[in-house]
């Protein structure tokens, strides 16, 4: 769900480097999806108003600006080159890179509040040792 | 297609100072004045908000916090106590054991031998334990609100 489908459709392009795959009048109100470049057959994520559902929007509104909508984890093969780059962009982390036992993990928000991990997943998880805790 | 930027909702403005509080939690200047300008509000209005919208104060959020990132400390290193405290923000002792216990229920040493029996417990990603595992802080009518630092 996002705030703006225009704001969205702009930061998700331009910030997060994601591709429009769908942009569409779905009668009556407007399907829109976004994917990491070349990967539209295997994730896209749906930028949809929360105004297609009014009996649930001003719940779901307040929901996402609250952060109560979580869960979506990009995987990279660079979790600090990609922060470094998306940070460049202007895109908003809530946590720096961090070495975890599964890998090298941060985490950013859309400009709604949705929250997203970006990780670069360890080939072998290590066990968790004071070198690999989280400050 | 030119993108235009809509006004933030509140909320929005008040989980940006949420998420300071998660990842400045270990700064021990950090405190309820320092959220409420990140924010843009004043700090009665924004604790007044913040507990409408997120259930709690600011102050319990980032006591909370810093007892939560204590526990994984706890759980995943030989830090000494003392260390902890320092590490996640606190720069009294006493008021971290204490914050600690009441929060928990039990001491800080003692909640690390008991969880070290449940040590598959770390291998749940630290992102999800820190969304969801939060303690949640008990209820203290001696703690001031809108205040300074709350450490002491």
């Amino acid at each position: 769900m996002v705030g703006d489908q225009d704001e969205a459709l702009a930061w998700y392009t331009e910030k997060l480097g994601f591709e429009k795959v769908v942009d569409m009048d779905a009668g009556g109100w407007r399907w829109i999806t976004v994917a990491a470049p070349g990967q539209a057959d295997e994730f896209t994520i749906s930028l949809i108003d929360p105004s297609v559902r009014p009996d649930v929007e001003a719940d779901v509104r307040s929901l996402m600006a609250r952060g109560g909508l979580n869960g979506v984890i990009i995987q990279t093969d660079d979790a600090r080159a990609a922060y470094e780059e998306l940070s460049a962009r202007g895109v908003e982390f809530t946590s720096e890179p961090e070495e975890f036992f599964y890998g090298i993990d941060c985490g950013f928000r859309d400009p709604f509040g949705n929250a997203f991990r970006l990780t670069q997943v360890a080939a072998v998880p290590a066990e968790p040792t004071p070198a690999n805790t989280p400050s | 297609m030119a993108a235009t930027t809509t006004p933030a909702p509140l909320a929005r403005h008040l989980l940006r100072a949420r998420d300071a509080a998660d990842a400045e939690y270990a700064d021990p200047s950090l405190d309820v004045a320092t959220l409420a300008r990140r924010a843009h509000a004043s700090v009665a209005h924004f604790s007044r908000t913040f507990k409408e919208t997120f259930g709690e104060t600011p102050h319990q959020y980032l006591q909370t916090r810093r007892i939560e990132r204590a526990q994984e400390l706890l759980r995943l290193t030989e830090l000494t106590v003392s260390e902890i405290c320092l590490a996640v923000g606190y720069t009294s002792l006493g008021s971290f054991s204490a914050t600690f216990k009441r929060t928990v229920g039990v001491a800080p040493s003692v909640w690390r031998e008991q969880e070290r029996a449940y040590a598959l417990r770390a291998r749940i990603p630290s992102c999800f334990r820190r969304e969801w595992q939060r303690p949640r802080a008990v209820p203290d009518s001696r703690i001031r609100e809108a205040d300074g630092p709350e450490v002491g």
